[in-house]
C-alpha cells in the first residue's frame, strides 16, 4: 500500500491490520516514534494525520487515509519546530523517551487552539504519560511555544 | 585487617553486592589504579590521561561512565570533567566507555553501610573507607542509589585538571616555554604571547609524556559550569526524536524477537505454537528459559505471533493470591525474622503508655514500567557476545550474560545506551539474559529482544510491598516515644538471589528512611523484619525509603496531632541535624506555613533523609465535591552542592511526582501466581492534569555533595497524606490512597 510520510510517497508490502507505529518504526526506518503501551494510554506514538494527532499503535495501516508526519518530520536539530523550540530552552526532557509524542500532540493542539486556557492544556496532554514526571516543564514549554507560535 | 573481618562478619548487603565473609586486601590493592580501559585500542597520535578523557587529532572524547536512565548523568559528568578541562559545552563527545575496573563506585558501595549520614565517627568513616576499597578492588561499576555526583565529583574534576596539566606540560615542551606561564581556554592551551593551541593539536605530545598526577582542584569560586544553568548536552537530541535508544537501534541482518515468559516465573507445563509458526513473517518459535521466543522480521508480528502461542504454566513459588501475600508479611513480625533493630534510643517499652497512638500501615508492590520497555539487541559469535542495552550494572551484566551465553565474561562487549527510563529496572539483568539466550541460539543473527508491554508488566520485579506496626507516645504537647516494627521482603537480597550471589546478611533498605530519621526523639526504636517467600523484588525509585518513608512521616504525623503540636514545628523541634532542619525551615518560609487557609484545603508536612540527602516537602490539597485536587507542593533538597540547578529542578520535579502518582493509584497485585496489572490503564501513576504546581529549592549546606535522583521520593506520599488528614480529617494508612479517597 500507498503512505505518504513526511512528505515523501512509499510503498509498503504489510498486512492491512499492522499498526502505523510498525510501519513506521520497522519497515521505513523512522525511529523517532516511540512503542510504549501499543493500547493508545501513553501516547508515545503520537504522529499527525493531515496535522491531527493521532495514536499511531492505534491506527491500522489501511485506515491511513491523510498524510503522515512524525517528529522527524516537524524540524531538525538544525531546524527545529517553534514547540521544540520550547522543548529545548526549557529543557523538557529527562529520559526524553516520551518527548517526541508529546512533542507532536502539543503542535496539533496549538495549531487547532494557539490560545489554550489552563484546562484545555489539561484536557489535551492527559493521553500522554511521562514516566519522568517531567509535566511543570511541558506545562512551561507549551506556554512558550504558544507566545513563540503566535509572535511568527 | 581487623577491620575487614569485622565488616565480613556483620555481611550487610550493599546496593549491588554482598559484603562476603574472607576477603581480605591491603592498601597497596586500594591505592593502585584500575587500568586505564581507555589505552587499548588507542590509535596513534591519540592520548589518554585518566580513563575519563581522551583525545586524537580530531577530537575530544569524554567518557561518562555512569549510566543515563533520564537523570542527566552524562551532562553532570561531562560538566565535572569540562570544569576543569577549561572545555566549553559542545567542544567535546561522550561516550559511556566500555564496562571496567577503572569506573568503580565508591560512593554506591557505601549505601548499604549501617551509618546514619551524620555519623562522621572513626568507625563510620573507617568502615566506608574500607568498603570504598572493596568496590575499587572487585571493579564494582553502577548506577544506582543517587551516587553518580557523589562518587564523580571529585574524581572527575582531578581527571580533567590532570588532563589539563599534561596537555599544558606537553605545550611547554613543544614550544619551549615555561608550564607556568600557560594557560587554558575554551579546549587550548594558551601561549604567553597569546596563541592558542588547541588540545587535539597537542595529542600526540601529550602521548608521549607521563601523565601529569595530583592537580590540586579549583575552588569554588572559580567555576564556570558547576552551579550555572547549562543546556544539557541531550536536550535537542531528546527534542527531535533523533536520539537513538537502544530501540531504535538497526544492525544489518537483524531479527525482531517477541517472547512468552511465565507470568509466574515458572516453567511451562505444555504449549501448542503452531498458529504462531504459520504466521505472516514469522522465522521460528523455540522454548526457552521459562518460556518461548518467536522470532521474526518485525516488531509487532513477533508480538502478534507471542501472543498467538497456546501455553500453560507451572504453579509460582509464591502464593498465588495477593492475601496470601499479606499473610506472610504480617507472619514476619517475629524474633526469628528479626532482621536489624538499627534505632534503640532510650526506653521505649516503658515510654509507651496503654492509651498510646497505635497503627498498621501498608504499602503494596509497585512496578518500575518505564516508558521505553525493556529489551536489548544481542549478536552473539563463537568468540564474542555485544550487547546494545542500557544498564546501570555493566560488569554485572557482562558476568551474567556470560553465564547465559557459555562465554567468558570478558568476552561480553557491552555498548551501553541512552535509557527510556529506570526507576530501579536496569539493574535487574534479566531482560538481557532472555536476549543473550534467544541470540545464542541463532549465533551470527543480530536479535532486537522487546517486551511487549504486558510481558514487561508481567516480568517485572516489583519495589517490596511491606507493612508497619507503630507506637507512638506523647507528653505535655511533644512527641515522647515512637517505635516502628517493620516487615518487607529484602529488596536487595532478592536482587543478590539472582545474580546468584550469596544472599545472608541484613538489608537495610528495608527500614531506610525510617532508623536513620534525623529526629533526636527520647525513646525511639525502629525494628525490621524480613519476610521469606513472597514474590521476587527489587530496587525501586528510592529502595526502602519509598516505603518506610511514609510508615515513619505518616505515622508520626498522627503522634504529633495526639499531642497537639504542630506537624511542621514539633519535627523542627524534634530533629537533631541541622542540615536537616535547615529543610524543614526552608519549605515552612517557602510555604508561609502556618498562614490561614481558605475551608476546604489541608496541608501536610513531611521530611525524610534517604541516600544522605535530607528533603522536606508539603503538600497543598482541596477537598472538592468530585474528590482531592493536589494543588502545590514545596521543596527543599540539600545536596552539598547543585551541579546544575535546571536539572537539579526537573529531577526534583519528577520525583515528586513519581511519589505521588504512585501514592495515589498504582500497585502490583497477584491472583492465580500472575500480576493482575498488564499495562498503564491499571497502573497510571500521575498524568498531567494532576500535576501540582511544584516550587523547589536547592541548598546548599551539606557537608557532603549528593545526588538528587532518589530522595525527594520518600516525603512526597506521607506529605500527601497528612495533607490530606488536615482537609477531610481522614488518615491514610495504606496506598494506593485511591482506595479509600477520590483524586481529580
Amino acid at each position: 500500500m500507498k503512505l505518504r510520510v513526511n512528505g515523501k510517497d512509499h510503498h509498503v508490502d504489510v498486512e492491512d491490520d499492522m499498526p502505523l507505529l510498525w510501519v513506521l518504526r520497522d519497515e521505513l526506518g523512522l525511529m523517532g516514534t516511540k512503542y510504549g503501551c501499543g493500547i493508545a494510554q501513553c501516547g508515545a506514538c503520537t504522529v499527525h494525520m493531515d496535522g491531527i494527532a493521532v495514536r499511531s499503535c492505534q491506527l491500522a495501516a489501511a485506515d491511513v487515509d491523510g498524510d503522515i508526519t512524525t517528529i522527524e518530520g516537524l524540524g531538525t536539530p538544525e531546524s527545529l519546530h517553534a514547540v521544540q523550540e520550547a522543548w529545548v530552552e526549557t529543557q523538557v526532557a529527562q529520559c526524553g523517551y516520551c518527548q517526541s509524542g508529546q512533542i507532536m500532540q502539543v503542535a496539533s493542539f496549538l495549531d487547532m487552539n494557539p490560545e489554550p486556557t489552563d484546562d484545555q492544556i489539561d484536557a489535551a496532554m492527559s493521553g500522554n504519560l511521562c514516566r519522568c514526571g517531567a509535566y511543570p516543564r511541558i506545562r512551561a514549554a507549551i506556554r512558550s511555544a504558544a507566545g513563540k507560535m503566535a509572535a511568527a | 585487617m581487623g577491620r575487614a573481618r569485622t565488616i565480613a562478619r556483620r555481611t550487610f548487603l550493599t546496593g549491588a553486592v554482598a559484603i562476603a565473609g574472607g576477603v581480605a586486601f591491603g592498601t597497596y590493592l586500594v591505592r593502585r589504579d584500575p587500568q586505564n580501559p581507555l589505552a587499548d585500542g588507542l590509535g596513534p597520535g591519540a592520548a589518554t590521561f585518566n580513563p575519563w578523557v581522551k583525545i586524537d587529532a580530531q577530537k575530544i572524547t569524554l567518557i561518562t561512565p555512569h549510566a543515563d536512565i533520564g537523570q542527566g548523568a552524562v551532562h553532570m559528568q561531562a560538566t565535572l570533567l569540562a570544569e576543569e578541562l577549561d572545555l566549553d559545552l559542545g567542544q567535546f563527545d561522550t561516550e559511556f566507555g566500555e564496562p571496567a575496573p577503572a569506573y568503580h563506585n565508591t560512593a554506591l558501595a557505601g549505601e548499604g553501610t549501617p551509618y546514619r549520614i551524620t555519623d562522621q565517627g572513626v568507625v563510620a568513616r573507617g568502615t566506608l573507607a574500607t568498603i570504598g576499597g572493596l568496590a575499587k578492588i572487585i571493579g564494582l561499576q553502577g548506577t544506582g542509589g543517587s551516587s553518580s555526583v557523589a562518587d564523580s565529583f571529585d574524581k572527575l574534576r582531578a581527571a580533567g585538571a590532570t588532563a589539563r596539566e599534561t596537555l599544558k606540560l606537553a605545550a611547554a615542551q613543544k614550544h619551549g616555554v615555561e608550564g607556568a606561564d600557560l594557560t587554558t581556554k575554551s579546549g587550548a592551551v594558551i601561549l604567553p604571547d597569546g596563541t592558542a593551541i588547541p588540545y587535539v593539536d597537542l595529542a600526540a605530545d601529550a602521548a608521549a609524556i607521563d601523565p601529569v598526577r595530583d592537580v590540586p582542584l579549583r575552588a569554588a569560586s572559580d567555576w564556570r559550569l558547576i552551579g550555572k544553568p547549562t543546556q544539557r548536552s541531550d536536550i535537542r537530541a531528546k527534542s527531535t526524536g533523533t536520539l537513538s535508544y537502544a530501540i531504535d537501534l538497526q544492525l544489518d541482518g537483524m531479527v525482531h524477537a517477541a517472547v512468552r515468559l511465565s507470568p509466574r516465573r515458572s516453567g511451562v507445563r505444555s504449549f501448542d505454537a503452531e498458529a504462531a509458526r504459520t504466521m505472516r513473517g514469522v522465522v521460528d518459535v523455540f522454548p526457552i528459559t521459562n518460556g518461548l521466543a518467536v522470532l521474526a522480521d518485525n516488531t509487532w508480528r513477533a508480538f502478534r505471533a507471542a501472543e498467538a502461542i497456546d501455553v500453560t504454566w507451572q504453579d509460582a513459588a509464591y502464593p498465588a493470591e495477593q492475601a496470601d501475600h499479606w499473610k506472610a508479611v504480617e507472619a514476619s513480625f517475629t524474633d526469628a525474622h528479626l532482621d536489624t533493630s538499627l534505632r534503640d534510643d532510650g526506653d521505649v517499652e516503658s515510654a509507651l503508655a496503654a492509651d498510646a497512638v497505635r497503627a498498621e500501615y501498608r504499602v503494596p508492590y509497585v512496578a518500575h514500567a518505564p516508558l521505553e520497555p525493556m529489551m536489548a539487541l544481542v549478536r552473539v559469535t563463537d568468540d564474542q557476545v555485544e550487547v546494545w542495552t542500557a544498564h546501570q550494572l555493566p560488569r554485572v551484566l557482562q558476568q551474567q550474560v556470560a553465564g547465559v551465553t557459555g562465554h567468558k565474561s570478558g568476552q561480553v562487549v557491552l555498548h551501553n545506551q541512552y535509557a527510556g527510563g529506570s526507576f530501579g529496572n536496569r539493574l535487574e539483568c534479566e531482560y538481557v539474559a532472555v536476549a543473550a539466550e534467544i541470540a545464542n541460539q541463532v549465533r551470527g543473527t543480530p536479535v532486537k529482544m522487546t517486551f511487549r508491554r504486558e510481558e514487561d508488566f508481567a516480568q517485572d520485579f516489583p519495589r517490596p510491598l511491606g507493612m508497619m506496626r507503630g507506637a507512638g507516645d506523647v507528653d505535655s504537647g511533644q512527641v515522647r516515644a515512637l517505635a516502628l516494627d517493620i516487615a518487607s521482603p529484602s529488596p536487595i537480597g532478592s536482587m543478590i538471589g539472582r545474580l546468584g550471589l550469596p544472599q545472608a546478611g541484613p538489608d537495610i533498605q528495608i527500614p531506610a528512611g525510617a532508623w536513620n530519621a534525623p529526629y533526636g526523639i527520647e525513646n525511639f526504636r525502629v525494628r525490621a523484619y524480613a519476610t521469606p517467600g513472597v514474590a521476587p523484588v527489587s530496587s525501586w525509585r528510592s529502595v526502602g525509603a519509598s516505603g518506610a518513608g511514609f510508615f515513619i512521616e505518616g505515622f508520626l504525623d498522627e503522634v504529633i496531632h495526639a499531642a497537639g503540636a504542630d506537624p511542621l514545628e514539633e519535627r523542627l523541634r524534634l530533629c537533631d541535624w541541622d542540615v536537616a532542619r535547615g529543610t524543614l525551615e526552608a519549605v515552612a518560609e517557602m510555604s508561609n506555613w502556618g498562614e490561614s487557609l481558605p475551608e476546604g484545603k489541608g496541608r501536610g508536612v513531611a521530611m525524610v533523609e534517604s541516600f544522605g540527602v535530607p528533603v522536606a516537602e508539603v503538600v497543598e490539597v482541596t477537598d472538592t465535591p468530585d474528590g482531592i485536587r493536589i494543588d502545590k507542593v514545596w521543596v527543599a533538597a540539600d545536596v552539598g552542592t547543585v551541579v546544575d540547578p535546571v536539572n537539579f529542578e526537573n529531577n526534583v520535579q519528577g520525583a515528586v511526582v513519581w511519589g505521588l502518582g504512585h501514592a495515589m493509584n498504582s500497585e502490583i497485585t497477584y491472583s492465580d501466581g500472575m500480576a493482575e496489572q498488564s499495562n498503564y490503564h491499571a497502573a497510571e501513576g500521575m498524568r498531567l492534569y494532576q500535576a501540582p504546581q511544584i516550587m523547589v529549592r536547592g541548598l546548599e549546606t551539606h557537608f557532603a555533595v549528593r545526588g538528587i535522583g532518589e530522595p525527594p521520593v520518600p516525603p512526597a506520599a506521607p506529605a500527601l497524606a497528612n495533607a490530606i488528614f488536615a482537609a477531610t480529617g481522614m488518615r491514610l494508612r495504606e496506598m494506593p490512597f485511591n482506595r479509600h479517597v477520590r483524586f481529580i
